[in-house]
C-alpha cells in the first residue's frame, strides 16, 4: 500500500504519479444497444493499457453512453475513463451524472467541449454548450477538492448529511494543431489552472509542429503540473490516410507520411510502423507523459502497437491505503 | 437591425388557406432595409395574391413593433378575413395582440439580429443575451461568433482562421477574437478563465420584460 495523497486513486493516476509512460487507450461503444461489441474491444485491451477511454456520443452520433459503457469495463475489471462532453447536458446533468459514474465505480473522467452536432446523425439538434470544457473542469475539480456543487452547495443530502463528494481524475483534451496556434498553450494553461490533472491531445501526425507546440508548453512549465498524453490514431491505409489529411478539421498529416502510406504495400503494416515510431519519438519529447492510444475500430491492433513500442508489460502501482 | 426573409409561397398560402380578403401589412424599418417586408415586397407579394383570385390590400406602417403606427388601418383590419404581416415575429406578435379576433399569419422568417454586410448580405452579430461581455473580447462577440457559444477561447476545430462547421463560409469568432485582442495589445485578456455564464438573463430564464420607472407616466 502507498501513502501517497492521490486525489482520487486510479489506476491511470497511479501510474502517471509514479513516473511511468502512461498508456490510454480509446474505445468506441456501439451505435446500438449491442453489449457485446464493449466485451470484445475490452478483451483486446485488458491488461495493456492503463485506463481505457470510453467516448461520449462521439462526432455528434448517438451511441451507447460513456458512463453506462464505462460500468461495463468496471464489471469486466478494466479500468475506465469516461468521456464528458457540453454538448448534450447542462451543469444539472452534468454534476448528476459525475455523482453517478463515481457510484458505479468510475475514477476518471475526461472533459471536452464535444463536437458541433452538425457533423453527426442529429444535424437538427438544439446543442446546449451550457459550460465549456474549462467551466466544466473546475466543476469537477470543486465537487471533489472542495466538496462543493457548482452552485456552492455542499455535496451532501441533508444539512445533517456527511460530505460525499465523487473523487475524480480530471482530463482533458487539447489539439496542438488548432488555430490560432499561438493562442493553443494558453488554451491549456486555462485548462491546468482550472483542475486540469492529465491532457489527452487529438492525434498528432505532425511531430514538428506538436514539438513546437510542446516547447511553448514547457516554457509556461505547464507540463510540471500536468500530465500530457500525445494521442495517436495509427492509419490502417492510403485511403484513411487522404481522409484525415483533407477531411478532418484541426488534424495535418505530413506529406511524408502520405507518401509512405500511399507507396506502402501493406498499408496497414506501414501504419503501425510509423504508428510505433511516433511512440519512440514521443517519448524522447520533454513533457511528454504517455500516450493516448485511438485506434478507431482499429482495438485489436492496440497490444501489438504497444508490444512493439516496447511499453508491454504495463507497470503496477499498488492503490493508496 | 433584425434580419428577416420571406417564407415560401406554398406557406404562406396554406395559412391563408380559404381567406379571401387579405390585408397585406407591411413594416418599414428594419425589414423593409433588408428587402423582405417594406413596401415593394408588400405590392409583390399583394400581386401574386390577386393574380390567386384573392383580394389584396396594401399597407405599410412605419413600425409593427409600436401600437401606436397601427391606428391608420383599424378599418381595414376590421374588413378584412386575414391579416399577412411582412413584419418580423415581433410585429406579427403586436398584429396578433391588437386585432384579437382576426387570423394574422407571418410572411417572413425572422432570422437574426445582424450587421448588412453589402448589397444583399447580412450575418448575424448579437443574440440580445442580456449580459453583454463585449468589453472581455475585443468587440467580437464569442456567443454570436462562435459556433459553440465558448467563453474560455476556440475548440480545436479552428482552422487558417475558419470554423469546422462551415471551412468555407464561417470565419472563426475566437481567430477573430484574437487577431483584436492582438492589435489593440489586450492578449492579457485572454489568459482569464470565464466564469459560467448567468443564462438567467437571457431567455433560459424567463421571457424577459423590461420596466423603466423614469419613463413610466
Amino acid at each position: 500500500m502507498s501513502d501517497i495523497p492521490y486525489r482520487a486513486n486510479s489506476n491511470l493516476e497511479r501510474v502517471l504519479v509514479a513516473g511511468h509512460f502512461g498508456v490510454t487507450a480509446e474505445l468506441g461503444p456501439p451505435k446500438s444497444a449491442e453489449v457485446e461489441v464493449i466485451h470484445k474491444k475490452a478483451e483486446h485491451l485488458r491488461g495493456k493499457v492503463d485506463a481505457v477511454n470510453l467516448t461520449d456520443n462521439q462526432t455528434a452520433i448517438v451511441r451507447i453512453s460513456s458512463i453506462a459503457a464505462g460500468k461495463v469495463l468496471v464489471d469486466l475489471g478494466l479500468e475506465p475513463v469516461i468521456q464528458m462532453t457540453c454538448r448534450d447536458r447542462n451543469r444539472l446533468a452534468q454534476q448528476a451524472d459525475l455523482l453517478g459514474a463515481y457510484v458505479l465505480g468510475i475514477r476518471n473522467v475526461t472533459c471536452l467541449t464535444g463536437d458541433h452536432q452538425v457533423f453527426g446523425n442529429h444535424p437538427t439538434a438544439r446543442h446546449v454548450f451550457d459550460l465549456d470544457s474549462i467551466q466544466l473542469i473546475e466543476c469537477v475539480r470543486r465537487m471533489r477538492d472542495d466538496g462543493v456543487f457548482l452552485c456552492g452547495d455542499p455535496i451532501q443530502n441533508s444539512k445533517k448529511s456527511p460530505v460525499v463528494a465523487p473523487k475524480l481524475y480530471i482530463g482533458a483534451a487539447e489539439n496542438p494543431f488548432g488555430d490560432p496556434f499561438e493562442f493553443r498553450a494558453i488554451r491549456l494553461a486555462k485548462k491546468v489552472n482550472a483542475g486540469a490533472d492529465y491532457i489527452q491531445t487529438q492525434c498528432i501526425y505532425d511531430l514538428e509542429r506538436f514539438e513546437r507546440w510542446m516547447s511553448q508548453v514547457c516554457a509556461r512549465g505547464l507540463h510540471k503540473r500536468v500530465k500530457i498524453l500525445a494521442g495517436l490514431t495509427p492509419l490502417r491505409s492510403f485511403k484513411m490516410a487522404s481522409y484525415m489529411a483533407t477531411g478532418v478539421a484541426g488534424i495535418q498529416v505530413p506529406r511524408e507520411l502520405l507518401g509512405r502510406m500511399e507507396a506502402a504495400k501493406d498499408g496497414a503494416e506501414e501504419g503501425i510502423r510509423i504508428c510505433v515510431e511516433q511512440i519512440q519519438r514521443l517519448r524522447q519529447i520533454e513533457g511528454v507523459a504517455g500516450i493516448h492510444l485511438m485506434a478507431i475500430e482499429w482495438e485489436q491492433k492496440v497490444p501489438e502497437i504497444l508490444e512493439r513500442a516496447g511499453l508491454l508489460p504495463r507497470p503496477v502501482v499498488p492503490p493508496a491505503a | 437591425m433584425i434580419v428577416a426573409s420571406q417564407k415560401p409561397m406554398d406557406e404562406v398560402l396554406g395559412y391563408l388557406g380559404g381567406a379571401q380578403r387579405v390585408l397585406v401589412l407591411g413594416c418599414g424599418t428594419c425589414v423593409a432595409v433588408c428587402n423582405a417586408g417594406g413596401e415593394r415586397e408588400v405590392a409583390t407579394l399583394a400581386a401574386l395574391l390577386r393574380l390567386g383570385g384573392r383580394q389584396a390590400t396594401e399597407e405599410t406602417l412605419e413600425r409593427q413593433c409600436d401600437a401606436e403606427f397601427f391606428d391608420p388601418v383599424r378599418d381595414q383590419a376590421a374588413g378584412c378575413d386575414a391579416i399577412l404581416s411582412l413584419a418580423c415575429g415581433v410585429g406579427v406578435q403586436m398584429c396578433a395582440r391588437l386585432f384579437p379576433d382576426k387570423p394574422v399569419y407571418p410572411a417572413l422568417n425572422t432570422q437574426f439580429m445582424g450587421i448588412n454586410e453589402g448589397a444583399g448580405a447580412w450575418s448575424e452579430a448579437c443574440l440580445g443575451c442580456g449580459d453583454c461581455k463585449l468589453g472581455l473580447f475585443g468587440g467580437v462577440c464569442p456567443v454570436t461568433q462562435c459556433s459553440k457559444s465558448l467563453c474560455n477561447g476556440p475548440c480545436g476545430g479552428s482552422t487558417e482562421g475558419m470554423c469546422e462547421v462551415d471551412t468555407k463560409t464561417i470565419e472563426c469568432g475566437w481567430q477573430r477574437i484574437y487577431d483584436r485582442l492582438q492589435r489593440i495589445g489586450r492578449l492579457d485578456l485572454l489568459e482569464t478563465n470565464v466564469a459560467p455564464r448567468d443564462w438567467s438573463k437571457t431567455h433560459d430564464g424567463r421571457p424577459r420584460k423590461i420596466t423603466r420607472p423614469d419613463l413610466a407616466g
